[in-house]
């Protein structure tokens, strides 16, 4: 079977600080990781290739410098990476038709493992524009997947429900952060991912060079949120009732 | 000149500390006061290939160089000093002498199960009347026909109670002074080995540190290392390791202490702001923070000196000096910024400290150190 996972360098988000007066993430100096989530995509796809067999190629559309992180996966056991350079300016449009487009020109894929979103949007975009792109099915935020050589079940969180499906492949499937607890690759695997191969892709290997995206970004600007700080000290009874009235002028009380 | 990591060495930090975050640090506390032997976590380090760290491919290890170890049992140690020097003496202080020391058949035999974590390693030098003066051993071994008979007693020997495979010290010629002193490897499950007293420690509670007691036992010849006479030499190069791993030690309890002091600091609040504000905590956290920087790249300094070969006794005793002075200081003056909370268990401070104690003391006290370093300086 060949697995596809799609996995994003990120910076590591809890570094984030905000300018207090412009309001911007500051950026510089933070390290980059793996979107978390794409770990578990990746332990998922290791998972299903030790059970029906077949082979995990980690696919990163993203900068130069990602192929290092790719080797983090590559040494929990993925086989081979590819990286898609990324242009100069990518949204969703442009990053999942990379994304389908390399994953046309490996020949295709029996199975692809999304995290249900990066770390750093979250917008929870990419798996299902490739699925669409690629027109094939997609089970989304699976929090337990079962592959068997002919068919895929996966029990899916739906935020209001709780719902199990089935597909034949190819499928393309998200998993959640409880889909499993990603392994740590030994020395001996950290050691081997030097060796497995990574190739990179430009744009233009794809027949994608003239992409364009469909959203501009003007500015990305972090969220304030600051506090009411209301304190209510009289006795206990009057502070609860005050405290009630509060939140129900609020609209948080229903 | 070295100030940053390799991209690999990146990763394996990476791997370390998120083991260590994750399972190791969680269980310190409650290891520390059952005085528990830390299995579960040297399950995991043997499974990850960190148990056998610096074993050479062909004997099933990764064969890392010096400074990527020093580095892992700096994170290990900063989540709980016992396993980083159950690891330390394992690596260093028995993989290592067999290693360098051993003939291909030994190698062949024993590296394999060091690197797997099969059994533990440890060293067994000192005895109730010969610390740091290696010369006045007592235990004695005598050849009678394809054995070496041993006996003698070796005390605090870390790891002792779970040792499978330990390197053993006697003299087989007692007129030749130091060049009288052989090496063996020695099993634990050979006829006459015991272990005797486990004893009461001041800190790191998890090593188990005990006596071992050979009566009558008997080694087969072909588990000398080296050569007769050889012991006192593998002693001495082998400790010149071991003191990059206890410094690196030293290194991850001290670093411990002052991320732990940072977080209080900022979090304790007096007349009405965080204590961190008062330059009284400042200076203490600047000087605990320089030092330990300083105690590290004396610890990778004396690691990349013995990956390239270089006699290391001088660089090794100074990183172990300076990281374990500095980690008893570093741990005194958390204890400090944390005030009375400092001193309780409901912090990790009182345990930092109790663990750092040792540092000064085992593989070399400070004064022994010093000893070494002024050697070679007036050589």
């Amino acid at each position: 079977m060949n697995i596809v996972v799609c996995a994003k360098q990120v910076v590591d988000v809890g570094e984030i600080k905000v300018n207090p007066s412009s309001g911007k993430p500051m950026l510089e100096g933070i390290p980059k990781k793996i979107s978390d989530i794409d770990k578990n995509a990746c332990e998922e796809a290791i998972k299903v290739r030790e059970k029906v067999g077949g082979k995990v190629t980690v696919l990163t559309v993203g900068t130069p410098d990602a192929k290092e992180r790719m080797k983090e996966l590559l040494a929990m056991g993925a086989d081979n990476g590819v990286l898609v350079t990324v242009p100069d300016k990518a949204d969703h449009l442009v990053t999942s038709t990379l994304i389908s487009k390399a994953i046309q020109k490996m020949g295709g894929a029996d199975l692809i493992i999304c995290a249900e979103a990066s770390i750093d949007q979250f917008s929870g975009q990419i798996g299902p524009r490739v699925a669409g792109l690629l027109n094939i099915p997609q089970l989304t935020y699976c929090y337990k997947v079962t592959a068997e050589p002919q068919k895929l079940t996966a029990e899916r969180n739906l935020g209001d429900r709780l719902v199990t499906s089935e597909s034949s492949y190819p499928v393309l499937v998200t998993v959640t952060k409880e889909v499993n607890q990603p392994r740590l690759p030994s020395l001996m695997q950290i050691l081997g991912s030097a060796k497995k191969p990574i190739e990179v892709w430009g744009t233009s290997d794809i027949g994608a060079a003239d992409l364009k995206p469909g959203i501009e970004t003007i500015d990305i600007k972090g969220v304030a949120m600051s506090r009411k700080n209301i304190v209510f000290k009289d006795d206990l009874d009057e502070s609860v009732s005050k405290l009630a009235d509060s939140l129900s002028k609020e609209g948080l009380l229903g | 000149m070295f100030f940053e990591l390799s991209e690999q060495q990146t990763m394996i930090r990476n791997m370390v500390r998120e083991l260590a975050e994750k399972e190791i640090a969680p269980k310190a506390a409650e290891l520390d006061r059952n005085e528990e032997f830390p299995d579960e976590a040297i399950k995991r380090l043997a499974e990850l290939g960190i148990l056998g760290a610096i074993i050479p491919e062909k004997y099933g290890g990764p064969g890392l160089d010096t400074v990527t170890y020093a580095m892992m049992i700096m994170e290990i140690s900063r989540a709980c000093a016992s396993t980083g020097v159950v690891t330390s003496v394992h690596n260093s202080l028995c993989s290592w002498p067999i290693m360098y020391y051993g003939s291909e058949e030994q190698k062949d035999k024993y590296l394999p199960i060091l690197a797997r974590g099969d059994r533990i390693g440890a060293f067994a030098a000192t005895e109730p009347d010969a610390g740091s003066d290696l010369g006045s051993l007592s235990t004695v071994a005598e050849l009678n026909g394809d054995n070496y008979i041993i006996n003698g007693t070796k005390t605090f020997i870390t790891s002792g109670p779970r040792a499978g495979i330990v390197i053993v010290f006697a003299v087989t010629d007692r007129s030749k002074g130091t060049k009288g002193i052989s090496a063996f490897i020695v099993e634990s499950s050979y006829k006459g080995y015991k272990v005797g007293s486990i004893f009461e420690k001041i800190g790191i509670h998890a090593s188990l540190t005990s006596e071992l007691i050979f009566e009558d036992m008997p080694v087969p010849k072909e588990n000398l290392l080296g050569k007769e006479g050889d012991g006192f030499k593998i002693a001495m190069a082998t400790l010149d390791g071991g003191r990059i791993g206890i410094a690196s030690q030293a290194v991850g309890i001290a670093q411990a202490a002052l991320e732990e002091s940072i977080k209080y600091s900022q979090a304790r609040h007096q007349f009405g702001k965080p204590i961190s504000s008062f330059q009284a905590i400042q200076w203490m956290l600047a000087e605990m923070a320089t030092k330990i920087d300083a105690a590290r790249l004396l610890t990778y300094q004396a690691a990349i000196r013995k990956d390239q070969g270089a006699r290391i006794s001088k660089e090794a005793a100074m990183a172990k000096l300076y990281a374990s002075e500095t980690a008893v200081e570093a741990t005194n003056n958390a204890i400090q910024i944390h005030g009375g909370y400092g001193y309780t268990r409901e912090y990790p401070v009182e345990r930092l400290y109790r663990d750092a104690r040792i540092t000064t003391i085992y593989e070399g006290t400070s004064e022994v150190q010093k000893m070494v370093i002024a050697s070679s300086l007036l050589r």
